[in-house]
C-alpha cells in the first residue's frame, strides 16, 4: 500500500517533468529553421507540411499541439522525431547503447571506489590512505571530458607504440565489420574499453571518497569490538561487522547513480562516439527536434525516479532497522 | 549443550584444575598512548600488578580516566594499534603480550570473555542477534554445523533469561531493550565457557530495575561457568555485593586492594576513603554533607611528581610529593595501600571523618517553618502531556499515543526540594520541559508562583521565566562552547535588562557564590572539567535569581568525587538563598540525600509521593519497593544480607500502557494475589490514596499498599 502511494507520486511527478519539457521545447525550439536551412530549401508548403505531420507547426497554437504530444504520450507513443523516424524505436536503441556502456564502467567504478575506500579508511592517515585520498581528489577535480580525451591520447600514443589498432576510440563498433561471433565480440570490446575506464576512473574517486567515511564511522563502532571480543580477528571482524554495515549507504547511493548515468553520460559518449541517450540530449536539442527533447528528459526522470525507488526497497532489505513491518 | 560445546568445556576444564596458577596474572602493566605532533604522549596505565585466582570476583573501581578500563582491554588484545603495551600479561601462565592477532582471536571469547558498557551499539544491526552467538559459538569450534551453533545460541539465551528464546533468535538488536541487549552480549560472553570474564561497567547504562536484573544474570553465568570475573566499575555499590576482592585505581595506577570488606570498612589510602565519603547512602537517614575531594584527578599526560594523589589529599605530607609510593601490605592479610602514611592510618585507625575536613552547611532558613505557612513556588494539577505517534512520509496519520506525561500533580513550597524519580521513559523529563514551557498544558494546571501556565501576556510570561531557571544534566553540550563564561553568565542578565556597568561585579559574584576563580571568565568552557562547568550552568541558572530552580539529572554525568562538590553546592545555595528545587534524577541515593520530599514516576504517573524519609523508610507502592531493594549500598555487610526485589521485564512501552494498574505487568504484588483480588489491578488505575504514615502528606497509587513482596 505504502509502495502504491510512492508509485503514484512519482507518476504524477514525471508527468510534470515531461510536460514542462515539451512545452520549454515547444516554445523555444525552431524546428521550422531547421527545415528552412535544408539544401536544397523545400517549398514553403512541403515544410508546412513537414511541421504539420510531425506536430511541430509552431502556427497552430501550443495547447492544442500539447494536447496531441499528450494523447500520444497516454498511449505510449513520443512521437516522431525531426527526422521522421519513430522517438520510441529510436529511445529503445539509444538507451540500449548506454547501458552497453555505463553497466560495466558504474559496477567496476563502484567495486573498486569501495574496496580503495574501505581499505584506505582501515589505513587512516597511513601511506595508502594519503596517496588515495590524492589520487580522487585528483580525479574530482578533473572534468570527464579532459579525462576522456587524456585516454585517447594515451590510446594513440600506444597505437603508435605497438604499430597496431590496439585501442579503439571512435564509435561502438567497426562498421561493416565481418569476422563471425568473436571477431566481433572483440571489435566490440576494443571499442568499450576507454569509455568504460573513463567512467570507472571518473566513478571511483567518488566511490572511494564516500565509502571511506562511511567505513570511518563505523571502524570505531563498539560492535566491531563485540566481534572481536568474540575471537575474530581484526580482518575478520572488519569485513564481516563493519563492512557489511558501512555498505548500506554505498549500495543505495550506487543505484542513484546509475539510474543517474543513463542518461548523464553526454561527455563520454560524444567524446567517443557512442550513440547513447547522453549523446540525444544534445543532438535532439542542437536538431531543434522537440518530440525528442520531450522523450529524454521523460527518460531521465523515469530513471531518477525509478532509481530512488530502487534504492529506497534496497535500504530496506539491507538494513533491517528501517524494514517496514 | 551441544556434543561439540561439551567436549570443548571438558578439554577446558582440565585445563582448569585447580593448581595454584592464576587465571589471570598481570606483572608490572604499562600502557601508553603515543601523543601526535605537540600532544604529549598519555600514560594511561603505569606499573599496574595483580592477579585473579580461578572462580573469583575481583572488583576494581575508579573514576573515569584512571586506567581501569584500558588495562582489561590489553588483556584483550582490544587495544588499538598504536598503543605501546608492556609489562607481562599471563592467562593460565601462559603470556598474551606479543600475541599476534590470530593467536589472540583464539583466546578471545573463549577463554577470556569481556562484557562491555554499552549494550545498545555494542550488537552488530545488522545480524540477528541469535546469528550473533552462533557466531561466538562457530569461531571457536569450527567443526560445529549451522544447525548446532544455532541450538547452542537458543539455550544461552534461555540460560540468560530471555523468554521465548527459539523466537527471540531471529530478532534483530534493535528490537530488544538495553536491558535484553545487555543479556545477549552476556550470552557472546560465556558461549564457550570462559575461565575469565571482564566486566566492563556493564550497568552503568542501565536503570536501577535493569541493573539488578543483569547482576542476577551475571551471577548465573558465573555459577554455570565456574569462570573468574573482573568486574569493571565505579559504582561501590555494585563492587560491595558482587566482588571477593577490590582494588581501586587512581591516575593509572593500583592505589588499594584488598578483600572487599577491608577496602570497604579499613581503607588505608584517603582516596578510598574519599570515594566512600563522597558517595550519599541511600539507607542512611541521617542527612550529613557529603565530603567532597577537592579538586579534579590529574591529567595522565602530565602528572605532578610523588604521589598523583597528593595535590587532592587533605592529608599530604612533604614526602607524598616526592616519590610515588608503591603498593605495600598493611594491616590484614592481602590488604595493600599505596600511601606514604598508610602505616600511620593503620595505626590510628583514622576513617573518613578522621581525614577528610567535612564541610558545614547551614540549614535552610524557610525550612524552619512549617511547610503549610509557606508560600507554593510551584504547583502541578492533572498535568497531561500525550504525544501523537505519526506514521508515513507523504501523508502523515496518527497511529497512536504516546502517553508520556498522563495526569499527574504536585507542588513544591518555598525552600522545599521535590525530587522526581523513575527510570528512564518514565515521563520525568516531559513533565520538566512541560513546566519550563510556560504553555497551557494539554489538559491540566500549572501554577508558577501562583500564576497558571498559559494564561498571561508573552510579557508576564518573561517575568516568569527569570524566576524558574534550569539546569542540565550534560555539562559538555549544554554550554556553548564558542562564548566565553563571562558571556554565558552575562546573557540572562543583559536579556533582562540588567545595569550594564554592573555586569562584571554580578558575573564576579555569581562565580564566586559557586566555588569558582571570577579570574577564569574570560575562559571557554571547554577549558573546564565536567564538574566546574555544571558550576558555569549553576551559575548561569542563579544570575536572575531565580525562585525555583529545575534542576535536570545534574549530577549523573559527573564521576563521584567531583558530584559531592556539586551536590554540596546546591544543598549550600539551597540554604542561603532560600531556593526552591525541582530535582529530577534516576539515581535514588542522591535524591535522598537532597529533597525534602519525593515522587516516584511511573509510566506517565505519580505511584508514590511523600517525606523523604518516609517513603525511603517505608515505601508503599510495590514499585518503589522495588527501586530501593535494587540499588546496591556501598556497604558489604549490609549488601550480603539484602535481599533484591528483582522486577521482571522491562519498561512496557508508553504508546501502549498496560490496562488497570499500569505497574500490574511487573508488580510482585499483583502476580502473588489471588484471581478476585487481581481483577481490581486489571481494571481500574488506582488514584493516589494517603497512606496514614508519618505527616499524612504520604501518599501512593496503590490497590493493595500493605501486602508483603515475596511471600
Amino acid at each position: 500500500m505504502f509502495l502504491v502511494r510512492r508509485l503514484v507520486n512519482y507518476m504524477v511527478l514525471i508527468f510534470l517533468a515531461s510536460s514542462f519539457a515539451y512545452l520549454l521545447a515547444a516554445t523555444t525550439l525552431q524546428p521550422r529553421a531547421y527545415f528552412e536551412q535544408r539544401q536544397p530549401p523545400p517549398s514553403q508548403e512541403a515544410i508546412e507540411a513537414q511541421l504539420n505531420d510531425l506536430n511541430l507547426n509552431d502556427e497552430v497554437p501550443l495547447a492544442q499541439r500539447y494536447g496531441v504530444w499528450v494523447s500520444g504520450v497516454v498511449q505510449g507513443d513520443f512521437g516522431q522525431t525531426i527526422k521522421d523516424q519513430s522517438v520510441n524505436e529510436e529511445m529503445s536503441r539509444k538507451a540500449g547503447v548506454t547501458l552497453r556502456l555505463i553497466t560495466v564502467g558504474t559496477v567496476l567504478g563502484c567495486a573498486v571506489g569501495i574496496s580503495i575506500g574501505a581499505y584506505a579508511a582501515v589505513r587512516q592517515y597511513k601511506r595508502f590512505d594519503r596517496y588515495s585520498t590524492w589520487a580522487a581528489f585528483i580525479v574530482l577535480s578533473v572534468p570527464t571530458v579532459v579525462i576522456a580525451v587524456s585516454l585517447q591520447v594515451g590510446a594513440v600514443w600506444i597505437n603508435d607504440l605497438t604499430g597496431k589498432q590496439l585501442l579503439q576510440y571512435g564509435g561502438e563498433y567497426t562498421a561493416g565489420l565481418d569476422a563471425g561471433f568473436w571477431g566481433t565480440l572483440l571489435d566490440r570490446l576494443q571499442h568499450a574499453l576507454l569509455p568504460t575506464l573513463t567512467l570507472t576512473i571518473s566513478l571511483f574517486a567518488a566511490f572511494a571518497r564516500y565509502q571511506r567515511n562511511m567505513m570511518l564511522d563505523v571502524l570505531g563502532a563498539d560492535y566491531v569490538r563485540t566481534a572481536m571480543a568474540k575471537g575474530l580477528t581484526r580482518r575478520r571482524a572488519l569485513f564481516k561487522h563493519a563492512l557489511r554495515t558501512a555498505l548500506i549507504p554505498t549500495i543505495t547511493y550506487f543505484t542513484f547513480t546509475f539510474g543517474v548515468l543513463l542518461a548523464g553520460t553526454t561527455f563520454t559518449e560524444k567524446i567517443y562516439g557512442w550513440h547513447g541517450m547522453g549523446a540525444w540530449v544534445v543532438d535532439s536539442i542542437v536538431q531543434n527536434d522537440v518530440n525528442s527533447v520531450a522523450a529524454v528528459t521523460c527518460f531521465m526522470a523515469v530513471c531518477v525516479m525509478a532509481a530512488s525507488f530502487l534504492s529506497d526497497i534496497l535500504y530496506a532489505w539491507l538494513d533491517p532497522r528501517v524494514r517496514v513491518s | 549443550m551441544t556434543r561439540t560445546a561439551s567436549a570443548a568445556g571438558a578439554e577446558k576444564a582440565t585445563g582448569r584444575a585447580d593448581d595454584g596458577t592464576p587465571v589471570l596474572e598481570v606483572t608490572d602493566l604499562n600502557v601508553v598512548f603515543p601523543g601526535s605532533a605537540r600532544n604529549p604522549d598519555i600514560h594511561a596505565v603505569r606499573g599496574v600488578s595483580y592477579t585473579v585466582r580461578p572462580g573469583e570476583v575481583l572488583g576494581i573501581v575508579g573514576e573515569s580516566g584512571s586506567g581501569k578500563s584500558v588495562s582489561s582491554m590489553a588483556a584483550m588484545g582490544l587495544l588499538p594499534d598504536y598503543a605501546q603495551v608492556t609489562g607481562s600479561i599471563r592467562l593460565h601462565g601462559e603470556e598474551l603480550l606479543g600475541l599476534d592477532d590470530r593467536a589472540m582471536s583464539a583466546k578471545r571469547g573463549n577463554a577470556i570473555a569481556m562484557v562491555f558498557q554499552d549494550p545498545l551499539s555494542g550488537l552488530t544491526p545488522v545480524y540477528t542477534v541469535g546469528d550473533q552467538i552462533a557466531e561466538a559459538v562457530q569461531v571457536h569450534n569450527p567443526k560445529a554445523t549451522k544447525q548446532e551453533a544455532a541450538e547452542r545460541a537458543v539455550e544461552l539465551l534461555e540460560l540468560v533469561g530471555i523468554p521465548e528464546a527459539r523466537r527471540r533468535y531471529r530478532a534483530f538488536p534493535h528490537e530488544f531493550s538495553g536491558g535484553m541487549r545487555q543479556r545477549v552480549m552476556i550470552a557472546i560472553a560465556i558461549a564457550n565457557d570462559p575461565d575469565l570474564i571482564i566486566c566492563d561497567e556493564p550497568t552503568t547504562a542501565l536503570d536501577v530495575t535493569i541493573q539488578a536484573q543483569i547482576l542476577e544474570v551475571l551471577k548465573t553465568a558465573q555459577r554455570e561457568t565456574g569462570a573468574a570475573i573482573v568486574m569493571i566499575t565505579h559504582d561501590l555499590g555494585v563492587v560491595a555485593g558482587f566482588a571477593d576482592r577490590v582494588q581501586v585505581m587512581y591516575a593509572g595506577r593500583l592505589v588499594e586492594s584488598g578483600s572487599v570488606d577491608e577496602v570497604f570498612y579499613r581503607s588505608r589510602m584517603p582516596y578510598t576513603m574519599g570515594l566512600h565519603g563522597a558517595v550519599p547512602h541511600v539507607t542512611t537517614e541521617e542527612k550529613r554533607p557529603l565530603v567532597p575531594i577537592s579538586g579534579n584527578p590529574p591529567s595522565l599526560a602530565d602528572l605532578p611528581p610523588g604521589c598523583p594523589f597528593s595535590p587532592r589529599c587533605p592529608i599530604a605530607v612533604d614526602a607524598c610529593r616526592e616519590a610515588e609510593p608503591d603498593l605495600l601490605p598493611v594491616g590484614a592479610e592481602g590488604h595493600a595501600a599505596a600511601c606514604v602514611r598508610a602505616a600511620e592510618i593503620e595505626e590510628q585507625g583514622w576513617g573518613v571523618a578522621d581525614v577528610y575536613p567535612v564541610p558545614e552547611i547551614p540549614p535552610a532558613e524557610a525550612a524552619q517553618r512549617p511547610r503549610a505557612e509557606r508560600e507554593t513556588v510551584l504547583a502541578v494539577e492533572d498535568l497531561v502531556k500525550h504525544h501523537p505517534l505519526m506514521k508515513g512520509a507523504v501523508f502523515k496519520r496518527r497511529v497512536g499515543t504516546v502517553y508520556a506525561v498522563d495526569g499527574i500533580s504536585f507542588d513544591i513550597a518555598e525552600g522545599e526540594t521535590l525530587g522526581l524519580v523513575g527510570e528512564s521513559g518514565c515521563g520525568k523529563s516531559s513533565t520538566l520541559l512541560e513546566i519550563l514551557s510556560l504553555d497551557r498544558p494539554q489538559s491540566g494546571r500549572v501554577e508558577v508562583l501562583g500564576r497558571a501556565s498559559g494564561t498571561g501576556t508573552a510579557r508576564d510570561k518573561f517575568a516568569i521565566r527569570r524566576n524558574v531557571q534550569v539546569v542540565f544534566q550534560d555539562p559538555m553540550s549544554s554550554l556553548d562552547p564558542r562564548m566565553p563564561v563571562f558571556e554565558i553568565i552575562a546573557e540572562p542578565l543583559r536579556t533582562h535588562g540588567f545595569p550594564k556597568a554592573d555586569l562584571p561585579g554580578r558575573v564576579s559574584e555569581l562565580l564566586e557564590l559557586v566555588g569558582l576563580d571570577a579570574e577564569q571568565a574570560s575562559r571557554y568552557p571547554q577549558h573546564f572539567s565536567g564538574g566546574q562547568r555544571q558550576r558555569i550552568s549553576i551559575a548561569r541558572a542563579l544570575a536572575l535569581e531565580p525562585k525555583l530552580l529545575i534542576l535536570d539529572e545534574p549530577v549523573s554525568a559527573l564521576d563521584v568525587s567531583i558530584q559531592a562538590g556539586v551536590v554540596n553546592l546546591l544543598d549550600e545555595l539551597k540554604a542561603r538563598l532560600g531556593l526552591s528545587y525541582l530535582f529530577v534524577a534516576h539515581d535514588l541515593s542522591v535524591v535522598r540525600h537532597i529533597a525534602d520530599r519525593v515522587a516516584v514516576m511511573y509510566l506517565g504517573k505519580i505511584v508514590e509521593i511523600g517525606g523523604v524519609d518516609e517513603v525511603y523508610e517505608s515505601p508503599a507502592h510495590p514499585y518503589t519497593r522495588a527501586l530501593l531493594s535494587a540499588i546496591p549500598v556501598p556497604d558489604p555487610r549490609v549488601e550480603r544480607e539484602r535481599e533484591h526485589i528483582v522486577l521482571t521485564g522491562d519498561l512496557p512501552n508508553p504508546a501502549s500502557p498496560p490496562k488497570g494498574c499500569v505497574f500490574h505487568t511487573r508488580c510482585p504484588v499483583f502476580a502473588a494475589l489471588g484471581a478476585e483480588e487481581k481483577e481490581a489491578c486489571l481494571s481500574i488505575q488506582p488514584a493516589a490514596e494517603p497512606t496514614g504514615t508519618g505527616s499524612g502528606d504520604h501518599a501512593a497509587a496503590c490497590h493493595y499498599p500493605d501486602r508483603a513482596i515475596g511471600s
